[in-house]
């Protein structure tokens, strides 16, 4: 199964990045193999709906599972209607969150964890 | 004739010298276009007659025939679109109905809904009509309610249009189509700065202008010194002066109470005919 965890830069060892529609780059990660693909997130300079197009980014390539900060209500529903399964709240090195996330110690949303335009600075 | 009032810079004046022109020349068609924050009732005090939705077009797809195979989301400049695996979501507040999905949709699956947007209201004040548009909130489109207000001018009658401040999509809708356009501007750098910018905008249209320096004897003289290199004729000045800002506060237009200011406005009126020789 394919995760995605967004992160400030391409490996493994990169900080996560606590928003998802802009965030730096995102990272999909076999979680058997551990192979691991990172792309640089082209929604990040989007005038809008941001979170729309990185939902599609990472639906596209596969991604059962989200792990990242914070999602907006549109990449929620995004990703909602995609099936894939939203984790919030996580920190820390992508590697660590990867295997926090494999011992079951992260825990999935129901619900965004943040308004519109929160990623552009905004609360 | 079609005389558009702008400025750039917000807060200079528009709304009150074009309130102030139509009540003072009368028997005339008013349009307020400022749709995201249409405020000329304020000083008309009109009667409310009507109000009519304005739609945008949205993106309609046929669950049958789409194959999902996400050609729509790829094309969308406004991230409008979402394809899953086996559904498709549309996201209304986002969509600018440019059109483009439904014509790279290889299955022909989209067709257009329409989708409220804003408010259209009719209103009179006695030899006045005001019509003016109210964008709704959250709504990121305001040029279809500008359209939508413009489309109600009559041709058999000389027509006041209010713009919105700025320089961009909703002035450029605005200004289209108008016999003169008013720039109303402030003397401080600050009203220079955007006057500069609305000017390049009407050149390149090729509509004829004229400034109106609201607040004169305020700030410094660079207006007049640019105004006078570009040859922009100034057609009238407004003295920053406390009676008239005392009125405006009140919501009351200052010609009515300063009659000396009602013959000024049917001159300026008479001059832009003269240059537009309508």
């Amino acid at each position: 199964m394919k995760a995605c965890v967004t992160a400030t830069s391409t490996s493994l060892d990169a900080q996560l990045d606590p928003r998802f529609g802009r965030c730096a780059y995102f990272i999909i990660i076999d979680l058997d193999t551990m192979q691991f693909e990172a792309f640089s997130n082209l929604a990040q300079a989007a005038t809008g709906g941001a979170g729309i197009k990185s939902a599609q980014s990472i639906v596209d390539k596969g991604a059962k599972v989200l792990i990242t900060g914070n999602v907006g209500p549109n990449a929620f529903n995004a990703l909602n209607a995609a099936g894939v399964e939203i984790i919030t709240g996580a920190s820390g090195v992508v590697r660590d969150v990867i295997e926090q996330f494999k011992q079951g110690k992260l825990t999935k949303t129901n619900a965004p964890t943040v308004g519109d335009h929160s990623g552009m600075g905004g609360k | 004739m079609i005389v558009t009032v702008a400025s750039g810079k917000g807060g200079t004046g528009k709304t009150s010298i074009a309130v102030n022109m139509a009540l003072s020349v009368g028997n005339l068609q008013f349009f307020d276009c400022d749709v995201e924050e249409p405020n000329a009732y304020l000083l008309l005090n009109p009667e409310l007659h009507g109000t009519e939705p304005v739609y945008a077009s949205i993106p309609m797809v046929n669950k049958e025939l789409c194959n999902f195979c996400g050609e729509c989301s790829r094309f969308c400049q406004f991230n409008a679109l979402f394809v899953a695996p086996e559904k498709i979501l549309v996201f209304p507040e986002l969509c600018h109905s440019c059109g483009g999905c439904a014509l790279v949709c290889p299955q022909k699956a989209i067709t257009w809904e329409k989708h409220q947007i804003g408010t259209l209201k009719f209103c009179g004040v006695d030899d006045l009509t005001l019509v003016y548009g109210e964008l709704d909130v959250g709504k990121p489109l305001a040029v279809p309610i500008i359209k939508a207000v413009k489309n109600h001018i009559a041709a058999d009658k000389d027509a006041i249009v209010d713009s919105p401040p700025g320089t961009s999509c909703p002035f450029v809708e605005t200004v289209r189509g108008s016999d003169f356009c008013v720039l109303v501007t402030e003397p401080t750098p600050f009203g220079l700065h955007d006057l500069k910018i609305a000017l390049q905008v009407l050149k390149t249209m090729q509509i004829p202008f004229g400034v109106v320096v609201n607040r004169a004897g305020l700030g410094d003289r660079k207006i007049y010194d640019y105004c006078n290199d570009q040859n922009v004729r100034i057609l009238m000045e407004i003295p920053y002066q406390r009676q008239i800002a005392e009125l405006y506060s009140k919501g009351v237009p200052f010609s009515v109470e300063m009659p000396e200011w009602k013959e000024q406005f049917q001159k300026l009126f008479d001059e832009i005919k003269r240059l537009t020789k309508k």
